[in-house]
């Protein structure tokens, strides 16, 4: 089968029937064309899926104060709940085991001035650890140490943008900006996979915001890691906990839904990787269904290819071919037709995802569509696998007509 | 050469059977050059097509060559067609896709001669048959004769003890005809086999014996004076 003679003749067949092999190459390559591009956008629009939910810590649970709904212990309803300093030591205490850290996270909104540039920014006051939550990437200096929190220094870590927005094409670091009518060094530059509402943000030590407000105690949220070893079921549980805990110190009724409330990242995401196991199973569909339809393709053509061929077949047979070389020919050539074709819409489709990169994003949730090489390669070998036993079928019944009628076929 | 004993063939159309060949008896000495006549469904082409072994028969025995023609399936009667026969056809069945030389090259494609020396020996066949400047041309870029042509060089390309002619002057005017029943005269004059199909009674005298088919049976069987093709011209 694979002499060289078989393959010269082969490729002569091929050469001269331009048109017949552009359409059965053509079927082939849009198929895997379509495959991939298809498949890759699947990817894609994973990735930003992905994106807007995984760019913070996944084992964080945060907490919220509220007003209580239901008098308690001699307190009337609608009191304003508020965590405290020692509210953090508590969890800290309490919690030893279920807690890997936890910060407070005071919000305001502050104009922010450097020379002649000012602006408003979101304020977050902070422990070290809310790096950790927010999976911020430091680009330049540091974060808000403990240090700071413990000497409450005027140091301020501002994000990507507001180093552009303020700065210009200056450098930040070491440099003293103005927030709310006082005076901070900037330590540190920040970027966030966020995007860009999150590196918008300004950094303080808690403690700095608090003596800055008069010397309080007071903490807006606190955001709480949680060890990633109690699981799923057990972040649950740690979440129910703490509110009991946190309800019992603060005199909530614990029935009360309003007074504290929590969000269990862990829980969100639980939710959002169903969503994506169904994107998944979509995109393998779609999928599915674009490599059965190329099959199909394939199959009519290589019909089509060797009805209009049986004449042909029939003088090849009246001088002597016989039937094995007739179906070994056909066979042959559509198999190295559909390879060929094959990869070259692989390598178009890959490109053309590689371009498109995160043009896609904006618009279209598209980010970065890609196709792993695997599955790639088992879509193409499907096609050819596909495409030879659709050139087998009609090239054996084509090698099994008498001569004599193949010559008369017109 | 060819040996044919009590040859039966029919053919089912439908719920009938249409008897074609009724028993032939027939035989061809090496050297021979023997017309077939009769007129259309006489069973000529039928005889032509089992002689051929393009198709079988359902009764008789069949020698050619001292080899007894049976049990074929259609491996071994590929082989025994590339080894044994050329055929020329009415129509040409010239590949279209194919230059002279390469549709010339076939057959010995077939019985896996080495590329240079099947080429080399086509390009001789051809010039043996006036086509030399002619074979890098597709068919579509030759005139029917030289078509003809063509397909008598491939026929003998594969250096058949037989050579088999379906009508092969059919699609053709009369001077060029001429030319190709030349041809095939000259092959004969070295010593070639050569079973001719044909209505027409001019080309049927060009050979040396006449053999007329009528209803499935040989109703006569006789030497003629040959006519040279070229008198005619």
């Amino acid at each position: 089968m694979f002499n060289k003679d078989s393959w010269q003749e082969i490729f002569e067949t091929i050469s001269k029937n331009k048109l017949r092999t552009f359409l059965s190459g053509f079927t082939v390559a849009l198929g895997i064309f379509i495959f991939v591009i298809l498949f890759g956008f699947g990817n894609g629009l994973k990735n930003s899926f992905q994106e807007f939910f995984m760019d913070d810590a996944t084992n964080v649970i945060r907490v919220f104060p509220g007003r209580t709904s239901k008098p308690y212990q001699g307190f009337e309803s609608g009191r304003a709940i508020e965590f405290r300093n020692d509210d953090l030591a508590a969890i800290k205490d309490n919690f030893r085991f279920q807690v890997q850290y936890i910060t407070p996270r005071i919000t305001r909104n502050t104009t922010v001035k450097y020379k002649n540039n000012s602006n408003n920014y979101g304020l977050r006051a902070v422990a070290p650890a809310h790096a950790a939550a927010e999976k911020t990437i430091m680009m330049k200096g540091r974060f808000i140490n403990q240090l700071d929190v413990i000497n409450k220094t005027k140091y301020a870590v501002i994000g990507r943008l507001v180093e552009i927005d303020l700065f210009e094409s200056e450098d930040a670091l070491e440099k003293f900006v103005n927030i709310g009518n006082r005076s901070y060094k900037v330590v540190g530059v920040f970027q966030d996979d966020g995007g860009d509402n999150e590196e918008r943000f300004v950094y303080i030590p808690y403690t700095t915001n608090q003596l800055v407000e008069k010397n309080t105690d007071k903490l807006d949220q606190l955001i709480i890691g949680f060890n990633p070893a109690i699981g799923y079921e057990g972040s649950l549980l740690f979440e129910e906990k703490l509110l009991r805990f946190l309800k019992e110190k603060h005199h909530v009724k614990p029935s009360d839904p309003k007074a504290i409330n929590s969000r269990n990242i862990a829980d969100q995401m639980n939710k959002n990787q169903q969503f994506g196991t169904a994107l998944q199973w979509i995109v393998t569909f779609v999928g599915l269904g674009t490599l059965i339809a190329g099959v199909i393709g394939i199959s009519n053509i290589m019909v089509f290819v060797v009805k209009e061929r049986t004449k042909e077949l029939g003088v090849r047979k009246a001088i002597g071919a016989t039937p094995r070389a007739v179906t070994l020919m056909i066979l042959q050539e559509s198999i190295f037709i559909t390879t060929a074709a094959g990869y070259i819409g692989l390598f178009t489709g890959i490109f053309i995802l590689k371009t498109l990169g995160t043009s896609l994003a904006e618009d279209y949730f598209i980010k970065n569509p890609y196709i792993s090489i695997g599955t790639a390669i088992f879509a193409t070998i499907t096609l050819i696998f596909f495409g030879a036993i659709a050139g087998y079928v009609p090239a054996r019944k084509a090698a099994r007509i008498k001569p004599i009628e193949a010559l008369r076929s017109k | 050469m060819i040996k044919i004993k009590g040859l039966h063939k029919s053919y089912r159309i439908g719920k009938n059977s249409l008897h074609v060949l009724k028993g032939i008896n027939f035989n061809v000495e090496e050297g021979e050059m023997v017309a077939i006549m009769g007129s259309s469904g006489s069973g000529k082409s039928t005889l032509l097509n089992i002689i051929g072994m393009l198709d079988v028969a359902d009764e008789g025995e069949y020698t050619l060559d001292n080899i007894e023609i049976k049990d074929l399936d259609e491996t071994k009667a590929a082989k025994y067609r590339n080894r044994f026969l050329g055929f020329i056809f009415q129509s040409f069945n010239l590949i279209n896709y194919k230059t002279a030389l390469e549709n010339v090259e076939l057959p010995l494609y077939y019985q896996k001669v080495p590329r240079k020396e099947r080429q080399e020996k086509a390009t001789q066949y051809l010039a043996k048959v006036g086509l030399t400047d002619w074979i890098k041309h597709l068919p579509s870029e030759l005139s029917g004769g030289q078509k003809q042509r063509v397909a008598i060089a491939r026929a003998m390309a594969a250096e058949p003890k037989v050579l088999l002619a379906d009508e092969p002057t059919g699609a053709l005017d009369s001077t060029t005809s001429n030319e190709v029943m030349q041809l095939i005269q000259e092959i004969n004059d070295e010593g070639k086999t050569i079973l001719v199909v044909t209505h027409e009674n001019d080309i049927a005298n060009m050979c040396k014996r006449i053999v007329q088919l009528k209803d499935g049976v040989i109703i006569e069987d006789k030497i003629v004076e040959q006519v040279r093709a070229l008198a005619h011209v």
